[in-house]
């Protein structure tokens, strides 16, 4: 917190002191603590709640309802995810092979624009920055997205749907862009050219090595963005390519046809009580969140990261 | 994510650009291949953002697919010019002005919570003496924005289903009658304002905090000594210094008045036809009406509508925010 120098303790006990001096009172303390507590329990306990429900057993959730106090535990909903992995294991992998596509096409293609427009003596630099600039004014919208799409690019039930159309953005390009500019020494870029090095050489052997930290910030925004993406597979794949749906779209089909079920009780009530449905589906959402919930603490400073990164004026 | 987007335009600036750009220079080898490199992007640019535009026409035509031919000669060739007709249709379906009341009304609402709620808690945030607390806490408020709105309705559903949920059971527990929530549009103007909170206010609080806490400590020192009270250093030091921040997310979030999110406004009410009175907005009607009636007419007017309109706005507000404050502002 002090920003005095450590041969003046003097000076510095005067600054803790102001700082200890300047701190809110006792009972305010208690009063915002409080609030943080109710506020940080208010976000983690849904995520608790359906991992409670997952694991309960189905017989007690007909029983009792959700609760987050089960008469019995059990692992049939898992037991039974695992028993239809031909669906649901195919689904997860779409999703980890999606996300790892995205990412990686969505790096190659802010990076190098970025890099571009980083070059204050580019040519084209203001031709391209009004190029990334329109789109966020003014777009077609989603009938000329899904026409263009579906009809020009023939991206109807393809991997490619929902991979392409979210590779790129303005606010990515800027957020490399500003890194480039702010952080990369000129001297970098000009020793390579005086030994010789193509643009391509100097961007990838002299560049990236240096620029990890936004890297690992767009990376982890794609990253985050496609495995948590599902309108791509619900406006581009058809419930007869149900091999390519991710497990966000899973979750929306199951809860469809889970109401459609619902709707005929009398016909399916001894067939759907055989299966774990209300605790299957809670599992699922539980193998979405999961892998979420237990890295973004780790990379949450990339996302903050980011947004210094990204707030320095280019 | 949303707010990222706004600091940077920022440095987008074209007057900047201008002063750059002096007089036209040659194109060198090294522009060639900085060219080659960002080609790339740029037909995605193209391909994704720029030929779509073009589907703006698709509002003033009547559009007939003609078999065997391709999709750019049925549009441009085969379909009929009708001028404004299909706006003015739209104007004259019943639910129209309840759709547009609602999307402009929840943004507002969202907007106002979006710039009051996320402040405080950030001020209130650093303030707090344990700095491990504060860390925990603004970890955990931070997850809602990582997760998708098809997961969160599945949270939702899990507190508000009719016969197993929590709240029907904690209700019939204290001697009530179940109500339900899917059926009830009375109660939903409460819960997707909630949930929008609920999603949202983390990030922004990150957002604030970021800014709250490279803030000189100095200033805070020199108001000390002068005996400011802490609510006069929130005053006068914090939220001058956030001003520029908050007003690049106003004017956003007035550019996007007419948007709203896709996934709250669909996924959380699982699309109950008992709520859609109270929760259809924009772009749930332009999803539904090419999805669901394939009417691409009516959905691409819609989509005009609201793209002109969000572009004029954020125009305007960010010159009111400019002539209210000449630091702030977007362009």
């Amino acid at each position: 917190m002090s920003t005095t120098t450590a041969h003046k303790p003097n000076i510095k006990e005067t600054a803790d002191g102001l700082v200890r001096f300047n701190q809110i009172k006792p009972f305010t303390n208690v009063m915002f603590s409080g609030l943080f507590i109710i506020l940080a329990l208010m976000t983690f306990l849904p995520v608790l709640f359906v991992m409670i429900i997952s694991i309960s057993s189905e017989a007690s959730v007909a029983n009792n309802g959700y609760s987050f106090f089960p008469e019995e535990l059990s692992l049939a909903s898992y037991a039974y995810l695992w028993e239809s992995r031909s669906y649901i294991g195919r689904a997860f992998l779409n999703s980890i092979g999606i996300t790892v596509a995205g990412t990686l096409l969505g790096l190659v293609l802010t990076s190098t624009l970025g890099y571009s427009l980083s070059r204050p003596n580019f040519y084209f630099k203001p031709l391209y920055t009004i190029m990334i600039i329109i789109p966020m004014l003014f777009s077609g919208g989603l009938v000329a997205r899904y026409m263009v799409n579906t009809q020009v690019y023939h991206l109807k039930n393809t991997y490619w749907s929902m991979i392409l159309p979210g590779a790129c953005s303005t606010f990515y390009v800027v957020i490399m862009r500003t890194f480039f500019q702010t952080t990369i020494p000129d001297s970098i870029i000009e020793s390579g050219k005086i030994d010789g090095a193509s643009q391509l050489r100097i961007f990838v052997q002299l560049v990236l090595p240096i620029s990890l930290p936004v890297i690992a910030t767009i990376g982890l925004f794609l990253t985050f963005n496609y495995w948590n993406a599902w309108y791509g597979a619900m406006l581009y794949v058809d419930s007869n390519h149900r091999t390519l749906y991710p497990l966000q779209y899973v979750l929306i089909s199951i809860e469809k046809n889970a109401s459609f079920m619902a709707m005929n009780e009398d016909h399916f009530m001894e067939g759907a009580m055989s299966l774990p449905t209300e605790t299957m589906r809670m599992a699922i959402v539980m193998v979405v969140v999961l892998p979420i919930a237990c890295s973004y603490p780790f990379f949450q400073r990339y996302f903050v990261g980011g947004l210094t990164v990204g707030a320095v004026k280019g | 994510m949303a707010f990222l987007r706004k600091s940077n335009v920022e440095s987008l600036s074209l007057k900047g650009e201008a002063a750059i750009r002096r007089k036209r220079r040659r194109f060198t080898w090294d522009d060639f291949e900085l060219t080659l490199l960002s080609l790339p992007t740029v037909l995605w640019f193209i391909a994704f953002c720029y030929i779509p535009m073009f589907g703006i026409v698709f509002a003033f035509k009547n559009y007939k697919y003609k078999p065997g031919k391709s999709f750019m000669y049925s549009l441009f060739v085969h379909s009929k010019w009708v001028g404004l007709k299909n706006f003015k249709f739209l104007f004259k379906s019943p639910d129209i002005m309840n759709i547009f009341r609602n999307t402009i009304c929840y943004n507002l609402v969202f907007i106002c919570i979006g710039v009051t709620v996320p402040v405080a808690l950030a001020i209130m945030i650093t303030q707090l003496r344990s700095r491990k607390l504060a860390k925990v806490c603004q970890t955990s408020v931070f997850l809602p924005h990582f997760l998708s709105w098809v997961v969160v309705s599945y949270f939702v559903y899990a507190f508000l289903s009719t016969d197993k949920g929590l709240i029907n059971s904690i209700i019939v527990a204290l001697g009530g009658e179940r109500i339900m929530w899917y059926q009830e549009p009375k109660y939903w103007p409460y819960i997707l304002i909630f949930m929008n909170t609920w999603k949202t206010f983390g990030y922004s609080m990150v957002v604030y905090m970021a800014t709250i806490t490279g803030i000189d400590n100095s200033l805070y020192e020199s108001a000390v000594i002068d005996g400011a009270s802490k609510w006069q250093q929130c005053k006068g030091i914090t939220i001058p210094l956030l001003r520029p921040v908050i007003s690049i997310m106003f004017i956003m979030n007035v550019g996007n008045i007419f948007a709203s999110d896709f996934g709250l406004f669909f996924q959380v009410t699982r699309d109950s036809n008992s709520l859609i009175n109270v929760t259809q907005t924009l772009d749930v009607y332009v999803h539904k009406a090419l999805m669901q009636s394939n009417n691409y007419n009516y959905s691409s007017a819609v989509s005009l509508l609201q793209n002109t309109a969000g572009c004029i706005l954020l125009l305007i507000a960010n010159r009111v925010v400019k002539f209210i404050d000449p630091e702030s502002g977007l362009f």
